[in-house]
C-alpha cells in the first residue's frame, strides 16, 4: 500500500533500503528529519555531529571503508562541508557516497538561498533533484549507483518545498538484514586516497573523465526523460519547478531533468530540435539555462522568471502570461483582486516569537538596558533582534558571533559589545572563534545560552546534552571545562530568569580588561522536564499603573486588559494563564510588584 | 498555444491556517489521510522551523485524480479552515469565488498588537473581505470545545464542521482520526468530531 510521506522521510526510507549503514549530519531546517527518521531504523547507525564538515568527513570515512554512507545538511551546512566536499571529489569513493542538501528558497528558515547545484559543477559532483515525495526514495537509489559505478560522491538536491510536502509514496522490499552483517576490510590504495601534490595530480584527469563519463549516462538515465506533448512551448525544468510548470502547461512538452548536472546534452538537443521555443524554469540560479546557452541552444529562462524567491504556481503562471506563453486562466484570478478587498488596511503581522518563559528573554532584557553592541548567532535567540526587544545587532552564519564581536572589539568603538551564541551553536562552530579571542585577548565578553538542547530545529541531542542521535547515553561535555583550556580565565555561570545576577555579572565582565565568558545557563522551556515547572502569574489589577514595562519583553503571554488605568488611560496587563509558564522575569522588571511571584501564588492562583 | 479550459484534474483544495501551537498541522494530517483513505492522490505541504515559534502556520492539502503542485495558488482554494480569526483573514485571498472559509471564533493578539501600534481588524473589515464573494462562516470551536473538557480539540471539532461539506462517509473521519491521536483521547476527539458535525449542519 502506498504511504503519504514528507520528502525527508522518503529520504530516510530510500537510504534504508537501498542498504546505506553509515549517516551524519547536524540538523537545519529543512533536513532535520531526514536522520531524525533514519536514526530509529533496524541494522544502521547514525549520529549528530558537531557540524557538517565533521558529518561529511564521517560519512566519506565509512565510504572509504567500503559502507555505504550518507551526510544530511541544510544548504549553508555544504559551505562548512565544502572542504570535505572537494577532496572526495578527487578522492573518490569505495562505497557509495549520498551527499543530501536542503536548499531553502524563500528563505523560510535561512539567512541565504544560495542554490546547491552550483557546488556539483564547481566540485564536479553529479546533483541529482526529486520533485516529489516517490522520487525522493527512488534517487537515493540512483545516487547511490552513479556514486558507486562512476567513482565519485553524489549530491541530492531538496528544496523546503521537497522536503516539507508529503505525497503518495509506494516504498520498496524491506532491507535484507543480511547485508547488516557484513565486514569489509578497508582497502589501502594511498595513490587514490592520498591527497599529496603528486597523487592529487594524477587523480585530477581521472575526476574530469569521470564527470565526463556521468554526463554521457546522463543522456539515457530514466530520471532524465522528455514528456511530449504541444511542440510549441518545450519546457526543460527541474525539482519542485517541475511541479509548478505541470499546473499551469498542462500541455506543453517537458524535459524533466532528476540530474541536474552534469546536462545530458544530447537529450537537451534533441528536445529543443523539436520543439518552437525553449523555455528554461528552476528554481534559484539559471544553472540549467546556462547549460543551453553552452550548448548554443536559444532560450529563455530568467528573463521570464524570477531569480530570487520561492516559485509557485502562481509565481509561474504570472511570469509566463506577461511573457505571452499561456492565455488567462480565469481561475486563477484571485479573490483578492475583488474591489471588496482592495482597500483594507494592513494586517498586522504573526513573526515568530521568543516563546513565553524563553530563558533568553531575561539575557536580552538585560542586554538592551545596559545598551551593548549585540554580535549575534544563527538560533532561536535570533529573534532577540526583532521589537520590543530589539537587542541583536549583527547575525550572519553558524558561529559567527564571536569572531565578528571580536573583530568589533578590534575596530574600538565607542560603546562596549558582546557576542551572543547558542549551545548547539558554540560546539558547531564556536569553539576556534573562542580560542582565538583567549590566544589574543581582546574584551570580547561571550555570552552562551545554554538551553541544554538545539531548541530551533525542535530539539536535538548535541555534545553538551549527554545523549546521542540513537537515544545512547553519552558523557556530556563539560561546557566550562572547554572554555577554560581554551583559555578564557573569566568563566561566570548565571541564571537567565534572574535578572539581577545577569545584570550584575555582564556589568563586571563588560568592565574587565581580559575576555570573559558568561554561561547563561536553563532549559528551553518547551522541554518535557521544564513544562512540569509551569505555573501561570497573575497581575493584580489594582496594583497595576498601565506602564507597559512588562508588555516590552515582547512576551506573548503578557497582553493588553480591557481594564484601564485611570490616571492615564492606558490598557493595564493581564497574564494569559494558558500561555504563561510562571519564569518571574515580569515580576522582575515590574516596578509596582503588581504582578506575583510563583511562592505569592496560592493553590487556586490568587494570592496566598 | 491556449490553455484556457480549467483542467479535468482540478483538485480539491484545503487550506488549514492558524497559530503556532494550536493544532493546525494535526488537523491537516488528517484532512490529507481522510483523502488517501478515499483513493484520491493527495499532496500536503508546510513549512517547520521558524515558523513554528509562535508564528502563523499553514498547511495545504490538495486531492485529486494527480496533483502536481503540493501547493495551492491564491483563487484556487475550496475551503479555507482558520483556527483563530485573523489567520482567516490573512489567508482569505487563497479563496476561489465562493469558496467556503471555516473560521473558529477566537482571537489571538499578534506581539504587534499587544505591545505596538497595530490595532487587530474589526468585525467591518472581516467582513469587507468576505463580501467579496466569499462564504465565511464563524464557529464557536473554542467554546464547544470548552464544554466538552478540553479545548484543545477545537481542531477536530473544526474538522467535524468541515466534514458536512464534503462527500466523504462520517465513518472515514472517525477512523482516520482515531488513527492519529493518542489511545487515551479517541473517544474525546470522537465527540469533538461529533459535535463539529452537529454545528455544521446547523450552519450549512
Amino acid at each position: 500500500m502506498k504511504r503519504l510521506l514528507s520528502g525527508n522521510q522518503a529520504l530516510a526510507r530510500g537510504a534504508w533500503e537501498s542498504g546505506v549503514r553509515v549517516a551524519a549530519g547536524y540538523p537545519g531546517t529543512p533536513s532535520t528529519e531526514i536522520l531524525e527518521t533514519f536514526a530509529p531504523m533496524p541494522g544502521i547507525y547514525a549520529e549528530w555531529c558537531p557540524n557538517e564538515k565533521v558529518a561529511l568527513d564521517v560519512a566519506i570515512g565509512a565510504s572509504y571503508a567500503g559502507a555505504r554512507a550518507m551526510a544530511v545538511m541544510k544548504h549553508v551546512g555544504l559551505n562548512v562541508a565544502a572542504d570535505a566536499l572537494f577532496y572526495a571529489a578527487i578522492t573518490g569513493v569505495e562505497a557509495g557516497l549520498l551527499i543530501v542538501v536542503a536548499d531553502d528558497p524563500g528563505m523560510h528558515s535561512s539567512q541565504g538561498e544560495q542554490d546547491t547545484r552550483r557546488y556539483g559543477k564547481f566540485a564536479r559532483v553529479p546533483v541529482l533533484e526529486p520533485s516529489d515525495s516517490q522520487e525522493c526514495l527512488e534517487m537515493v537509489a540512483t545516487a547511490l549507483e552513479l556514486s558507486e559505478t562512476f567513482d565519485t560522491p553524489v549530491i541530492l538536491r531538496t528544496t523546503t518545498r521537497i522536503a516539507h510536502s508529503y505525497g503518495l509514496v509506494e516504498v520498496g522490499p524491506d532491507r535484507a538484514p543480511a547485508a547488516d552483517a557484513e565486514r569489509p576490510t578497508y582497502r589501502v590504495d594511498p595513490t587514490k586516497y592520498v591527497m599529496l601534490p603528486g597523487n592529487a595530480r594524477r587523480r585530477h584527469p581521472i575526476m574530469e573523465d569521470n564527470i565526463r563519463r556521468v554526463a554521457e549516462a546522463a543522456n539515457t538515465l530514466p530520471c532524465n526523460r522528455i514528456e511530449p506533448g504541444d511542440r510549441s512551448v518545450g519546457i526543460v525544468t527541474s525539482g519542485a519547478a517541475y511541479q509548478y510548470a505541470r499546473e499551469v502547461f498542462p500541455n506543453a512538452s517537458f524535459c524533466r531533468l532528476g540530474l541536474s548536472y552534469p546536462a545530458p546534452t544530447r537529450l537537451l538537443a534533441e528536445f529543443a530540435a523539436g520543439v518552437e521555443r525553449l523555455i528554461i524554469i528552476e528554481e534559484g540560479d539559471p544553472v540549467l539555462e546556462e547549460e543551453c546557452r553552452l550548448q548554443g541552444l536559444p532560450c529563455e529562462g530568467k528573463s521570464i522568471f524570477p531569480l530570487v524567491g520561492e516559485l509557485s504556481t502562481e509565481t509561474v503562471y504570472d511570469a509566463a502570461l506577461r511573457a505571452g506563453l499561456v492565455d488567462e486562466q480565469p481561475w486563477r484570478a484571485p479573490v483578492a483582486r475583488a474591489p471588496q478587498a482592495r482597500d483594507l488596511p494592513a494586517l498586522p503581522p504573526r513573526p515568530p516569537v521568543l516563546c513565553p518563559g524563553c530563558p533568553h528573554r531575561g539575557v536580552f532584557a538585560t542586554l538592551r538596558k545596559l545598551k551593548v553592541v549585540v554580535n549575534g548567532d544563527i538560533g532561536c535567540y535570533t529573534l532577540g533582534a526583532l521589537p520590543p526587544l530589539s537587542a541583536l545587532h549583527s547575525c550572519g552564519c553558524m558561529g559567527a558571533s564571536i569572531g565578528v564581536a571580536h573583530g568589533v572589539a578590534l575596530a574600538g568603538i565607542q560603546q562596549h559589545n558582546v557576542a551572543v551564541i547558542g549551545d548547539s551553536t558554540f560546539y558547531h562552530t564556536g569553539i576556534a572563534a573562542l580560542l582565538n579571542v583567549a590566544y589574543n585577548q581582546s574584551r570580547t565578553v561571550t555570552i552562551i545560552l545554554d538551553n541544554s538542547t538545539t531548541a530551533m530545529t525542535g530539539h536535538q541531542q548535541h555534545p553538551g546534552t549527554g545523549y546521542t542521535l540513537q537515544g545512547r547515553p553519552t558523557p556530556p561535555a563539560d561546557l566550562e571545562g572547554l572554555v577554560r583550556v581554551l583559555g578564557i580565565q573569566q568563566v561566570h555561570v548565571v541564571d537567565p530568569y534572574d535578572l539581577e545576577s545577569v545584570e550584575t555579572t555582564l556589568k563586571a565582565c563588560l568592565a574587565l580588561d581580559a575576555p570573559s565568558v558568561v554561561i547563561a545557563r536553563r532549559a528551553c522551556a518547551l522541554l518535557p522536564e521544564a513544562r512540569k515547572q509551569y505555573r501561570p502569574l497573575r497581575v493584580q489589577a489594582d496594583k497595576c499603573i498601565a506602564c507597559g514595562t512588562c508588555r516590552r519583553l515582547g512576551c506573548p503571554a503578557l497582553t493588553k486588559s480591557d481594564e484601564l488605568y485611570a490616571k492615564t488611560g492606558k490598557p493595564k496587563t493581564v497574564i494569559d494563564p494558558v500561555l504563561c509558564t510562571g519564569c518571574e522575569i515580569c515580576a522582575q522588571v515590574c516596578p509596582v510588584d503588581a504582578i506575583l511571584f510563583r511562592n505569592q501564588l496560592d493553590d487556586s492562583g490568587g494570592q496566598a | 498555444m491556449t490553455e484556457s479550459d480549467r483542467p479535468l484534474y482540478a483538485p480539491q483544495n484545503f487550506l488549514l491556517a492558524g497559530v503556532g501551537g494550536q493544532g493546525t498541522l494535526l488537523a491537516a494530517d488528517i484532512v490529507a489521510l481522510v483523502g488517501v483513505a478515499l483513493g484520491h492522490d493527495v499532496k500536503k505541504s508546510e513549512v517547520h522551523g521558524m515558523a513554528q515559534r509562535g508564528g502563523s502556520v499553514t498547511s495545504h492539502v490538495r486531492w485529486a485524480e494527480k496533483v502536481y503542485s503540493p501547493l495551492s495558488a491564491p483563487g484556487e482554494v475550496d475551503y479555507l479552515i482558520a483556527f483563530e480569526r485573523l489567520e482567516a483573514l490573512r489567508y482569505a485571498n487563497m479563496l476561489r469565488p465562493g469558496g467556503v472559509a471555516l473560521v473558529n471564533d477566537y482571537r489571538i493578539a499578534p506581539g504587534s498588537v499587544t505591545s505596538g501600534g497595530d490595532t487587530y481588524p474589526s468585525e467591518a473589515d472581516e467582513a469587507s473581505v468576505y463580501a467579496a464573494n466569499l462564504r465565511a462562516l464563524h464557529v464557536p470551536a473554542q467554546a464547544l470545545a470548552q464544554a466538552l473538557g478540553q479545548v484543545r480539540v477545537n481542531n477536530v471539532l473544526m474538522l467535524g464542521v468541515l466534514s458536512v461539506f464534503l462527500d466523504a462517509p462520517e465513518s472515514v473521519w472517525r477512523e482516520v482520526i482515531a488513527s492519529r491521536v493518542p489511545a487515551r483521547y479517541v473517544a474525546l476527539n470522537d465527540r469533538a468530531f461529533s459535535a463539529g458535525r452537529a454545528e455544521g449542519l446547523r450552519l450549512l
